[in-house]
């Protein structure tokens, strides 16, 4: 059985700035970048695993996460894109407590 | 047709068709000898793949948007559960998992792979070249606004970007807005207007010039 996710829509979480793996599917234009949970996707093979040689097993959790664009990029010029979705594994984020509830 | 095949099967008769070709499509046929030789697929399994491929094109992809647009439950159905609703159509994207999104007057989608070019390929066929650069993949996530205008699409000053990129397991299409003064256009002419980039959000669907609401 797979672990229940451990987010829900609406939460806040934080990209992890996880040590660089041979293959990972988590771009790094996030790492490191706060979001909010969209959507759960389901439980799918492990792809940093597969990319090894291995099963890719034990199922890790999909999510849809939302990030506003202003705060992807760092440059002096403007992010155009008002929102970006993006797909990250549940291993590579973390929840986002810096907007403790009073 | 099925495609010939290139066989590799002795390394010391290499035929004038292997030697002319690329390094990489020398890989390309060697991981496929090695697929067939270790029985992890049969040739006819992997023309029959091929073939599956060649015969996808957007065609497929226009037929589930203008059906979206004459039917509202289906548009609902659609972007609530994409592959069941596509099955409606007796379009079979199984295994894929498909999210379509719809655009709205406020916010208009656009799709990339930023990793590598994840395209829903069972709607749309085969990505276009653009789609893989990596100009278009950098470029799109950080000024969309300037990559669509490139593409000769304007839109309003007030409206949103979302872009989506496909990093994992599900695969995108945008549902693009219905033009106006198409009221009197049957299912399959407004397909037409549907083309394979209005699908992906680098356009929006044009009326043919000339044409007549009249």
């Amino acid at each position: 059985m797979n672990a229940r996710p451990k987010f829900n829509k609406g939460d806040r979480v934080i990209v992890r700035m996880l040590s660089p793996q041979p293959h990972t599917r988590t771009p790094a234009y996030l790492h490191g970048k706060p979001g909010v949970i969209e959507r759960f996707c389901g439980a799918f093979e492990n792809p940093e695993e597969r990319a090894i040689g291995r099963s890719g097993f034990p199922l890790t959790l999909l999510y849809r996460v939302r990030f506003f664009g202003s705060i992807l990029f760092s440059t002096n010029k403007t992010c155009e894109a008002d929102i970006v979705e993006v797909e990250i594994y549940e291993h590579w984020l973390q929840r986002d407590n810096s907007h403790a509830k009073t | 047709m099925p495609k010939p095949r290139i066989a590799l099967t002795n390394l010391h008769d290499l035929s004038a068709d292997f030697l002319s070709l690329t390094p990489v499509q020398k890989i390309g046929v060697a991981i496929q000898e090695l697929l067939i030789e270790k029985g992890i697929i049969a040739p006819d399994e992997l023309s029959q793949s091929i073939n599956l491929i060649d015969t996808i094109t957007p065609a497929q992809g226009s037929r589930v948007v203008a059906r979206a647009w004459v039917d509202a439950s289906f548009k609902e159905r659609l972007l609530t559960d994409a592959v069941a609703a596509c099955l409606e159509l007796q379009i079979d994207i199984r295994p894929i998992h498909l999210i379509v999104i719809g655009n709205t007057s406020k916010i208009h989608n656009v799709i990339v792979c930023t990793l590598c070019s994840c395209y829903p390929r069972m709607l749309l066929g085969l990505p276009p070249d653009w789609y893989k650069s990596s100009a278009y993949r950098a470029r799109v996530i950080h000024e969309p606004r300037t990559v669509l205008r490139e593409f000769g699409t304007h839109l309003k000053e007030h409206a949103q970007i979302t872009v989506h990129d496909s990093t994992a397991d599900m695969r995108y299409m945008v549902l693009p807005i219905r033009p106006d003064n198409t009221d009197n256009m049957k299912e399959d002419e407004l397909a037409e207007l549907v083309t394979r980039d209005c699908m992906i959000g680098v356009k929006i669907p044009q009326l043919p010039s000339g044409f007549s609401t009249a």
